[in-house]
């Protein structure tokens, strides 16, 4: 713990986790805002954080129920938009061989931000840290937020503040240090045209899901890592 | 809202505990590592040009993309959020 604690990169990627999760925690408050509004109860709402934990879901869920659709519409959203996270888990699964019972907790645990953030670290060391940081973090800020905005309701409009921005904007910077690399940079690109076509065009959450095709750019073999210490 | 528990939980289960831990061929390892990248990058998108199932763009494209420039200077990860959301709000006060 000691030597932790001397880890200077350590401690910064801990601020970075921590600072995540309380962005994501402020996001949480639009949430619990819309839950709210669209007919779910206090009870209801801190229920689906807890559980669910799937923020994106979460929010297309409400939403569509908000809207008057069905709940199965609400459902097949939210369930498409779960589907992302079996890919995650796919990610993590080299670095986070722990025990089943380690790997049954990592897996509620497994977010875009827990995955983004261990992404982003160059080591196998930090790479579990920022999973398990930003995992725990994100729990409990976004239970709190989505607590404290089920419980104001309607007091206050999340859109006013640009709270609705907030969770987009963190994504940027999170996003940012992975394009540095060319092969993650035109994995990125070819995810956002992907998305940005299939919005109109197909249900909520599959736009996400076919946005993975931008992983295809990993197929042919690394370049020599000559050329890649110039960078 | 159990049913939907259920199955996303179901998810990162199946992805990180049944196929986790077994060595993958290298092209898929590599494939993965990508994984990140794509997702994050049509998560921005999604999350700041789509209204359900609708483009749009409104308030949130200014703030992300203030968001873009600060973390292109390296601004850090609170400044980047403060910024992306502070200029949706003005330019939707404005608007």
């Amino acid at each position: 713990m000691k030597q932790m604690w001397r880890d200077e990169q350590l401690r910064a990627v801990m601020a970075a986790c921590v600072t995540l999760g309380f962005a994501v925690g402020v996001f949480a408050i639009s949430f619990g805002v819309s839950s709210v509004a669209a007919g779910a109860s206090v009870a209801q709402t801190c229920a689906l954080s807890l559980l669910v934990f799937t923020g994106a879901s979460q929010v297309s869920a409400v939403s569509v129920l908000g809207s008057g659709g069905s709940a199965a519409a609400a459902f097949g959203g939210a369930a498409l938009l779960a589907a992302r996270n079996g890919v995650y888990g796919l990610a993590m699964a080299p670095h986070l061989t722990g025990r089943l019972g380690t790997r049954l907790v990592a897996a509620q645990l497994t977010l875009d931000e827990s995955t983004a953030m261990a992404a982003a670290q160059d080591d196998p060391a930090h790479r579990q840290a920022a999973f398990w940081i930003t995992g725990v973090s994100v729990y409990v800020f976004w239970n709190l937020g989505t607590l404290i905005g089920a419980l104001l309701g309607g007091a206050i409009d999340p859109g006013k503040y640009g709270l609705d921005a907030a969770f987009p904007a963190a994504f940027v910077a999170i996003l940012f240090p992975l394009l540095r690399q060319r092969r993650p940079a035109l994995a990125a690109a070819i995810g956002a045209v992907i998305c940005m076509v299939l919005i109109p065009f197909t249900p909520v959450g599959v736009p996400i899901l076919c946005a993975a095709v931008g992983i295809l750019v990993g197929v042919p073999a690394e370049p020599p890592r000559v050329l890649a210490v110039a960078e | 809202m159990f049913a939907l528990a259920g199955t996303a939980y179901g998810f990162k289960v199946l992805g990180l505990v049944l196929v986790g831990g077994r060595a993958l061929p290298p092209v898929l390892d590599r494939c993965l590592a990508l994984i990140p990248a794509a997702l994050i990058a049509a998560i921005v998108v999604l999350n700041t040009f789509s209204s359900g199932q609708q483009l749009q763009i409104d308030a949130r494209a200014a703030g992300v993309g203030a968001a873009v420039v600060a973390a292109w200077r390296k601004a850090p990860l609170i400044l980047v959020i403060v910024i992306g959301a502070a200029v949706t709000a003005l330019v939707r006060a404005l608007t």
